[in-house]
Formats: structure tokens, sequence, C-alpha cells
């Protein structure tokens, strides 16, 4: 563990729960919610963020002295953007099923309040090592809110996960479905994904009543 | 001109911005906690929206399509005789956007500060905010995805979108101005109860899908696209299988 000093873990860990991204910064929200009708979407998406952030902090955090700060968010918005071109590519050339599905929210990477919120907030500020970290662990959190909403809305709307039918056959009756079960054929459809992540909200700060807001 | 009705309304209520596709919801949860606020920002994205969709149109048509330019020796309507047919620039789109899209609120920032000062003045902390506004590039990209013909269009396009995102945050904003007043449950104040409320929201403004497709002779309107692509697979698969299960 010389790698990781105590500093550099709590970079990756805090994100994941109490300074979350989606749930407790409100950013990247935008892009989070439209592709988490599966699992699969949900993942690579998440991936592409994980890359993305973690490679434009770096990217940034070197840049950052010679960045002048008047015109940072159009630097800043060129990097975001030819990172996202590279996923962009990429997932046309190996996923093109995939990369079809998920249409315009690749391209929306760019403006995802996550990216931009970062380099801001910790990139401009701190050496690449610690940007890296920082961008990886809040990509992070994000990814795990993406699968966790993915997860439910899969496996509740079609009774299915990466496509498997867990639950047992619908048409068939057999499994779960034996005994009367249906699917939420609602899960599929995009309200429920906000509220999704308002009940995903409401589990975490039940939890810890310190991030109550006042109103 | 019935197109351009037809892309009117289905821009504002049948794919809205915010309830059928999540752009712009950084914005719209962090601004929307006072009506005047949610106004004055609403309004700086439908004149966002409706500057940057067009010019993206032309950028989109001369610059990015495969054979787009083909135009430079003068072929622009025989694009297949031209020296420039092969080439496809589409990949640089998001850079391209991007750029004019913050190049475009850039300028409008000055200009709006030297003719409106007023106007600046309500919108003025807004508008640098508006350049990572998913809505405004989400706005350019689905002009490009679908293929959007002219420019009359696009314009129509990028302006009813944008007022489709005004009504959307305009109403939650007037919603979480009552609800200051209701007795939530405090795990759920703040983002949480703003988050269901969307979702409800959402699920009212899906009534609008059957508005436009006008009885049977007409083409169905394309609803939310998010939710025909994942519901489509679960249907097929479900297709696929059932001659195997017979036959055991």
């Amino acid at each position: 563990m010389g790698l990781l000093s105590k500093k550099d873990t709590r970079l990756i860990l805090d994100p994941l729960a109490d300074d979350n991204p989606i749930t407790i910064q409100v950013l990247g929200i935008c892009s989070a919610l439209a592709i988490t009708a599966q699992l699969k979407p949900s993942i690579v998406m998440a991936v592409s963020v994980i890359f993305v952030l973690g490679l434009g902090n770096v990217v940034i955090s070197l840049m950052r002295n010679i960045i002048p700060s008047k015109i940072r968010i159009i630097v800043q918005l060129i990097v975001v953007a030819t990172l996202v071109i590279i996923v962009d590519q990429v997932l046309k050339a190996f996923a093109y099923e995939l990369s079809k599905e998920l249409s315009v929210f690749i391209g929306l990477i760019i403006t995802n309040c996550i990216i931009m919120g970062r380099f801001e907030a910790f990139a401009l500020g701190n050496g690449p090592w610690k940007a890296f970290l920082d961008g990886v662990g809040n990509a992070l959190g994000y990814g795990v809110i993406l699968i966790i909403v993915g997860f439910f809305r899969e496996l509740l709307g079609s009774g299915t996960l990466f496509g498997f039918k867990v639950l047992g056959d619908s048409v068939e009756k057999t499994g779960l479905y034996a005994i009367g079960y249906e699917n939420n054929g609602f899960m599929v459809l995009p309200p429920m994904a906000l509220i999704v992540v308002g009940i995903i909200i409401w589990v975490q700060r039940s939890r810890n009543s310190a991030l109550i807001e006042e109103n | 001109m019935l197109e351009h009705i037809e892309l009117f309304f289905k821009s504002i209520f049948v794919d809205n911005m915010v309830f059928a596709y999540f752009l712009g919801m950084c914005s719209y949860l962090a601004v929307s906690k006072k009506v005047s606020t949610a106004v004055g920002l609403g309004a700086a994205v439908i004149f966002v929206l409706t500057v940057t969709v067009p010019l993206n149109w032309f950028l989109d048509q001369y610059i990015l399509q495969p054979g787009a330019l083909a135009w430079l020796d003068g072929n622009r309507e025989t694009p297949e005789l031209s020296a420039y047919a092969d080439y496809d620039l589409s990949f640089l789109s998001f850079i391209l956007f991007i750029a004019t899209i913050a190049t475009m609120v850039q300028l409008v920032e000055i200009i709006v500060e030297k003719f409106s000062p007023s106007l600046y003045n309500s919108l003025g902390i807004f508008l640098p905010l508006i350049a990572v506004n998913c809505a405004i590039l989400g706005g350019s990209l689905f002009m490009q995805s679908r293929e959007i013909e002219t420019a009359g269009l696009a314009l129509n396009y990028g302006f009813s979108s944008g007022i489709g995102w005004f009504l959307a945050i305009v109403a939650i904003a007037a919603i979480r101005e009552k609800i200051r007043y209701s007795n939530v449950p405090a795990p759920l104040r703040g983002l949480g109860i703003t988050f269901i409320i969307t979702g409800l929201m959402a699920i009212g403004f899906m009534s609008f899908g059957g508005m436009l497709t006008g009885g049977e002779d007409a083409p169905p309107a394309p609803k939310a696209q998010t939710s025909q692509t994942t519901i489509q697979p679960a249907i097929e698969k479900e297709i696929e299988t059932t001659p195997l299960v017979v036959s055991e």
C-alpha cells in the first residue's frame, strides 16, 4: 500500500458514498438517467466517464499553470471533447450496437457537469496524481449510482440482467412468474429513473442524517 | 407549414428536453429554488438554443456530413462529382459544436451587456453557466442525429425545445416554492423530493405522447426514443425464445 497514502484513499472512497457526485454534489445527472433502463449501457457509460474524467483531470492538472484563467472554460471543453471523441470512435468501432443505443449521450459526456465541476474544483489546484485519483473516485461514485439504477430498472422492468432471464420466463410462466409475479413495465420508461434516484437519495440520507438538507 | 407546427408541439411536449431526455438536469435542479431566477435561466436557454441550433445546422450541412464539403469546388448540387465527395468529418462534430456554443454564449453575453444592460443584469450570472448546459449541446446533437432537413426547421426546433425546457423549469420552481410549506420526510427534503416530483411530472408529460399520432392513417409520432430502444430488445427476445420452449 505504498502507492496510496491515507489521504489518497479518501480521494477515491469519499465520492463513493458521503460525497457522491450524483446524490450529494448534484452533478452529472443529465446523462445519468437517460441510459439506465438496462445494466449494460449503464456500465459502458460508467467506464467511459471513468476514462474521460481520469485522463481529463490529469491533462488539466498538468496544464494548470499555463492556462489563462479567462479562457479556461474553452480549454477545458476542448480537452473533454477530444477525450470524448476517442471514446465515441472506440465504441463505434468495437460495440456499434451499443453506441447506437447510447446515441447522443456519449457526446453529452462533454457537458456532464461532473467533468467541468471536478476540473474547476480540483484539477486546477492539485498535482496530476492526486487529480487522477480524484477523477477516478468521482467517476466511480457516478458509476455506482448508474449501476444501481440500471440494475433495479432492468431487473424489475424486464426481469433480466445483461439480457439473461434471471427471474424465469415471463411468457412460459417459469421461475418467479409461475407464482404470479409480473414485470413492472413502467420501470423501463424514463420517469422511473428519476424516482429510483429519488429513492436512493432517500435511503442514503436516512442512513446518514448529517446529509439532510434544511429545506 | 404543417411540419413546422408539428415539430413545434412535438419538441415542447412530446420530446420535452427535461422530461423525455433528462437534458439540462444539473441547472434544472440547481436553479429551480425560485420562480424569478428560473424564468431568467429559462429565457437564456431559449435564446441560446435558438441561436446555436441553426448555426450548428449550417456547420453540419456544409462541413461535417459525409460529402458536405462538395461546395468547395462548386458541386453542391452534385456531390458525387466533387473531389471532396469522400471526406467525412462527422467525427469532429462534438468539438465543433461545443466550440460554437461556447463562442456564441460568450458573444451573446457581450452583445446583451452592450445593448440591454437591464436584460444582462437579470440573465448575467446564468449566461456563462449555459455553455455547459447539456440541453444546449443536446439540442444540436439531436438536430444532427434526427437529420432535420431545412434551416427553418432547425431554427424552429431550437426555439421550441427551449420553450419546453423553460416550461419545465418554471413549473418545478413553482412547485418547489409551494412545497416548502409541506411536511416532507426529512431525508427526502430538498433534492430527493425534487427528483420524485420531476418523475411524476415526466409521467404526466408522457400523456402527450399520443397527441400527434392523428388517427390511423398518419404515421405514429416517434415516442421518446429512450423508452423505445429499451423496450424493443425485451420483446424481441421473448419472441425468439418461445419456439425453443415449445419444441421441448
